[in-house]
């Protein structure tokens, strides 16, 4: 706000005159007869600036959505031989890119499951835990179902980003992302 | 639009009613918002489209009336 008329303010409480003040005693005039306010013609071009942001922010998902559907599929990347994991052992790996950390578990002697590691909740990484069929958060106890990937129990609502695998003769291939963002 | 005939007091219903009828839009719209980035984190785009079309209406919706309230009613 730009005080028109520095002899319209009350004192400040130090005495001094306007021009010594800090620049805050001019944007928060509390005690000041010529405090700002809002009037509704502003509150209601605000509103209208607001609504134009919301539309933006729709338009800018719907321009990330696009290019996740156009972009090329993923190199596929071996993760580990099948011999290096057990039944019930887990390896973390990073897929499709660098700090893209992922976890490999094998909960069957032919089953292989991968998800991202970062719970949907803050992004802590999840620990697989396969003896409760589960992986969990230990940040704020999130539990998600260790076949599906979807959460069983806390703060988490959307399911782990769940990778595709393909087991062939050398190993286990990670191939891409079925589901979530890594 | 011409509303010379219309009374202070009047003007003022309107001009509150306006702005119920927007803000309550743009609550529907940050929902809106909120809705599809979930869906979007989730890994779903099939609500993307039809939000954003929603949320663009909403706007134009906001936009008529403020430029209503704005340019006629409010002189």
């Amino acid at each position: 706000m730009r005080i028109e008329n520095p002899d319209s303010i009350s004192k400040s409480p130090d005495g001094r005159p306007i021009a010594d003040q800090p620049i805050w005693r001019e944007q928060f005039p509390i005690d000041w007869p010529t405090d700002d306010f809002r009037s509704r013609r502003d509150f209601t071009k605000l509103l209208g600036l607001t609504s134009l942001a919301f539309v933006a922010g729709q338009i800018w998902i719907a321009f990330l959505a696009f290019r996740r559907r156009a972009a090329r599929p993923l190199a596929a990347l071996q993760v580990a031989s099948r011999e290096e994991i057990p039944v019930g052992g887990s390896k973390v790996f990073d897929y499709p890119r660098a700090g893209a950390t992922c976890v490999l578990t094998r909960i069957a002697a032919d089953r292989f499951v991968a998800y991202g590691q970062k719970c949907t909740h803050l992004s802590c990484p999840v620990i697989p835990k396969p003896a409760e069929n589960c992986l969990q958060c230990p940040c704020h106890d999130g539990v998600f179902d260790l076949a599906t990937g979807h959460p069983l129990s806390g703060p988490p609502r959307r399911p782990l980003p769940r990778l595709q695998l393909e087991v062939r003769d050398e190993g286990v291939f990670a191939v891409g992302v079925e589901e979530g963002i890594l | 639009m011409n509303l010379p005939s219309f009374a202070r007091s009047q003007r003022l219903t309107i001009v509150a009613a306006i702005l119920c009828f927007v803000l309550v839009l743009v609550v529907l719209q940050l929902w809106l918002l909120t809705a599809t980035m979930d869906s979007f984190l989730g890994g779903s785009d099939a609500i993307v489209v039809p939000a954003a079309l929603a949320s663009l209406g909403c706007f134009a919706l906001n936009f008529g009336l403020l430029h209503f309230f704005l340019r006629k009613l409010d002189r």
